[in-house]
């Protein structure tokens, strides 16, 4: 029982950072049809800006506190600035975008690398996040609930404005079908760096919050991006809902095979459990069906 | 296919064998041409991307998973042979206290061997892609499946050190089937058995391209539910592609091993998968030349830039990606029937036969229906 | 494959459902070999989705029975194997092959694996034929991206042709087209219907006019009258639902 237990948390705190990737991908996926390899990428910068921004801070509590916001408009900024220099080309066209956007992590990398060093970077944990915490009786690490909660108020927060704002009825026009979207009056071009924006900050508070469980390389982005790919495929391209699912069972799923077995046999079985799954359900968790053959 | 285009493929073709068999080897010392000699075995692989990516429009993004499995099964092989009747491997004394697991015991056999590295490729490419075919799995999705599986195959490799080396993978090979690698003159060889095997692939896919099967195969990419509805399964036409591609792929993987010298999984992940694609690109995916120069290319790229400085490399291949597919989808290919069709309007007749090339790449489902009934 | 005349496709309670909404519902219809049948009704009266239902695109359950077997239980690429084509609405040919190779593809169903590796040597006589028959003799190899609205129809078509499809579902096949086009089409279905079951979804009501033999009205799912043009246009329930939408010319 303990170790069930400890294993769910374990892999629900692991989905959790699955979580903060994957949305930015589907919400942009689903939207403009745009595969963004680079995504992980973002992740990365937000982990050297937690890097960063302790080394200015000198605290390592009043850091995170810092780098949470920083990370996130530096994870958005970069994504804005994708969109509009090369991803704006070529909208659904999801192949090439998938290529062009692996060449720009490429120099991403390569740039993190020329700036940071190759050497990974460790960020000081604040005290308050050490230690473990007990939670119906089973002694849970600090850092990994905390991560878990991030994420989900991360969720909240982009529903309560998916749902509740006129900007989020926007970006829900434009995913639903972006020629009516303009034709009543909606800057799909203004949505579309708007959810980039979102999307790309959420993978830049993910990277900061995984400078809490260990340290930062310039392949950090790279070892998620294709694990965040597989939570949308198997939610549904689009689907917030279907993301949700998949990143917490794929999450929890590898943590106990990690257990039973080894990490690497966990992630082939993961793999295949993915592809036997699809058999089941091709598009997704939740796809929206239609007679269309898409 | 009119008889000219024949003809200009053949010449192409003699011309290509021309440099590698004749120019190369009496241009380039036996470094270079060992370098030369690991390019084909990335061009291999490449004509097969060219096959499945650029002709059947699916992104093949884990063709280092084939790669892999040609390459290990080689690798066995020789660590076997090396170690002699009976013997086990040298590292498996280091780190398994000289216990072989039973699946290497079949490797010490060459004729085994050779019918792993063709057959293996084949079972395996033959299960995923008809699971992933037939339930319509497409685009990227594709893609991006294709990815995860050869990151889970780079990853188990590494996991497993006592019976793959692990992250060092397999290495220090002294023969290739009796003969020394460390006699120039069987290095020699190796680089002609590898330009040989990449000519050899080119032509296979000379005859591709024309047979009706090469036809059809386009026809699915562009439109596969009109292929569907002409009553065939285009999961079975993709299927094909896919397999051939994996075989090639496996191919260039075994020869891979005794040219350089070691397989790992670096050798297999995602990044050198994806820069095989990076050479399909900058060729011209859907041309029959374009795949293999283009690897050939950046294969030579990364050597004479990682040569002069480091790092470099990466924001190379990275620029590459954004410029060829953003600016110039067809790759060199597309570029060079752009000059020559430009020629042909000044000074040639009219009319040549001009191939369109487009991005294969999102052609979806024909018959757009109406709003309302999309999202009834 | 079966006598002439006494071939027929019958549609019998056929009803598809996507997530709870009912598109086709109950739809019974008798389809004979020799007419040229129209299907018309209002924007999402279903005639589409009955079409995507007989050709293996939807899932649907009843029957829709054909040379002894059901349609509905088998996948789309068998179906066109039993001889049932069909095209879409918009032309959908193989733009960088040329006519003759969208044909010979089309003609490539019967041909054994074996024979798919070698290259085409000459054209087969059904090819010719076809072309022919569809008036595209000369532009045989020309890329079929350049053709016209209305020559890519005319293609599409042919490739049934090449393949014999005995029941052909036309859907909007004159969408576009101009006069002459029209005219055109509507002889040619004549042309080629005396021994297959032709069914079109047409909105065009003066192209069904013209070129109708049988007429079903479809709204919200159902069959709503069946016959003749003359009794279609008699017909008050057919009326009262056209003038609840906006139609292209009922006149």
């Amino acid at each position: 029982m303990e170790v069930f237990v400890s294993q769910v948390f374990t892999g629900l705190s692991a989905g959790a950072v699955l979580l903060l990737i994957a949305v930015g991908l589907t919400l942009t996926f689903g939207q403009m049809g745009v595969i963004n390899m680079a995504h992980g990428e973002f992740l990365m910068a937000g982990a050297y800006t937690a890097y960063v921004v302790n080394l200015v801070v000198g605290d390592a509590g009043l850091g995170l506190l810092v780098a949470l916001p920083v990370g996130f408009l530096v994870g958005g900024l970069l994504g804005v600035v994708l969109e509009a220099s090369v991803i704006r080309w070529m909208y659904h066209r999801p192949l090439d975008t998938l290529l062009v956007t692996y060449g720009v992590g490429l120099v991403l990398q390569q740039v993190a690398r020329d700036v940071f060093g190759a050497p990974a970077k460790d960020v000081p944990s604040p005290s308050w996040l050490s230690g473990s915490v007990p939670v119906l009786g089973y002694d849970f690490p600090m850092a990994r609930l905390f991560l878990l909660l991030l994420s989900v108020a991360c969720l909240l927060a982009v529903l309560a404005l998916l749902r509740r704002t006129a900007l989020g009825r926007q970006v829900r026009a434009t995913v639903e079908n972006r020629d009516l979207a303009e034709t009543v009056g909606i800057s799909t071009r203004r949505t579309d760096r708007i959810t980039f924006f979102l999307g790309s900050g959420l993978a830049g508070i993910a990277g900061v919050a995984l400078t809490l469980l260990g340290s930062t390389g310039p392949t950090i982005g790279a070892s998620y991006i294709v694990e965040a790919f597989l939570v949308v495929v198997v939610g549904g391209i689009g689907q917030l809902k279907g993301t949700v699912i998949a990143a917490f069972s794929i999450g929890v799923l590898q943590a106990f095979l990690e257990y039973a077995t080894s990490g690497s046999i966990a992630k082939v079985v993961v793999f295949l459990a993915i592809v036997v799954f699809l058999q089941v359900r091709p598009q997704g968790i939740f796809a929206v069906r239609t007679r269309s053959l898409a | 296919m009119s008889r000219r285009t024949t003809l200009l493929t053949a010449l192409g073709w003699l011309a290509l064998a021309a440099a590698l068999l004749g120019l190369a080897p009496a241009l380039l010392s036996d470094f270079r041409l060992g370098l030369l000699a690991k390019y084909c075995c990335y061009a291999i692989a490449a004509v097969g991307i060219g096959l499945a990516w650029g002709r059947g429009g699916m992104l093949v993004l884990g063709q280092g998973l084939y790669f892999g499995l040609g390459g290990y099964a080689m690798a066995m092989h020789l660590k076997l042979t090396d170690a002699g009747p009976g013997q086990v491997p040298d590292f498996m004394v280091l780190y398994a206290g000289g216990e072989m697991p039973v699946w290497w015991e079949p490797f010490r056999s060459p004729v085994v061997t050779l019918l792993a590295i063709l057959l293996l490729p084949v079972l395996v490419a033959t299960v995923l892609g008809a699971a992933i075919f037939k339930r319509r799995v497409k685009g990227a999705y594709f893609a991006i499946l294709s990815q995860a599986l050869t990151a889970a195959f780079a990853i188990l490799l590494i996991g497993q050190v006592k019976t793959t080396g692990g992250f060092n993978g397999l290495n220090n090979f002294q023969s290739f089937f009796g003969y020394s690698l460390y006699d120039p003159v069987n290095k020699r060889m190796l680089y002609f058995l590898a330009a040989g095997v990449l000519l050899a692939s080119v032509a296979l896919m000379a005859q591709l391209h024309r047979s009706r099967f090469g036809e059809l195969l386009v026809a699915t990419r562009d439109a596969e539910e009109r292929v569907r509805f002409l009553g065939h399964d285009p999961a079975n036409v993709k299927l094909v592609a896919y397999v051939l591609a994996a075989v090639l792929a496996s191919v260039g993987g075994a020869l891979f091993v005794p040219v350089v010298g070691i397989i790992s999984p670096e050798d297999v992940g995602v990044g050198a998968s994806i820069a095989l694609v990076a050479g399909v690109a900058l060729g011209g995916r859907a041309s029959l030349f374009g795949p293999a120069l283009g690897a050939l290319l950046v294969g030579y790229a990364e050597t004479s830039l990682s040569e002069s400085f480091p790092g470099s490399w990466s924001y190379f291949q990275g620029g590459l990606f954004v410029v060829v597919v953003l600016l110039l989808p067809g790759g060199l290919a597309q570029a060079l029937s752009a000059l020559a069709s430009v020629r042909h309007r000044v000074g040639g007749p009219p009319g040549g036969r001009r191939r369109r090339e487009r991005p294969a790449s999102d052609r979806t489902r024909p018959g757009p229906t109406t709003p309302q009934e999309v999202t009834a | 494959m079966s006598v002439p005349g006494r071939d027929y496709l019958e549609v019998r309670g056929i009803r598809v459902e996507f997530d709870g909404f009912v598109a086709v519902d109950g739809v019974d219809l008798t389809l004979l070999q020799g007419q040229v049948h129209f299907l018309i009704g209002p924007n999402g009266a279903g005639k589409t989705t009955l079409v995507d239902a007989l050709t293996g695109l939807v899932r649907a359950t009843g029957l829709a029975s054909y040379d002894n077997q059901n349609l509905l239980d088998r996948p789309s690429h068998a179906i066109v194997r039993l001889g049932i084509g069909r095209t879409f609405q918009t032309a959908t040919v193989f733009e960088e092959l040329t006519v003759l190779q969208n044909l010979d593809i089309a003609g490539g169903v019967h041909r054994r694996a074996r024979s798919l590796l070698r290259r085409r040597r000459g054209v087969p006589e059904r090819v010719h034929e076809t072309l022919a028959t569809i008036g595209l003799t000369e532009q045989a190899d020309r890329p079929a991206g350049v053709l016209s609205h209305g020559q890519k129809q005319w293609l599409e078509i042919g490739m049934l042709l090449v393949q014999d499809a005995r029941v052909m579902l036309l859907d909007e096949p004159v969408a576009g087209m101009s006069a002459e086009e029209r005219r055109e089409t509507g002889e040619l279905l004549h042309r080629i219907g005396q021994e297959r079951t032709i069914v079109v979804i047409e909105h065009d009501m003066d192209f069904v006019r013209d070129f109708a033999d049988v007429v079903t009205v479809m709204s919200a799912g159902r069959v709503l009258a069946h016959g003749t043009v003359e009794e279609i246009r008699a017909d008050p329930e057919v009326q009262r639902v056209y003038l609840g939408h906006t139609v292209e010319g009922v006149a």
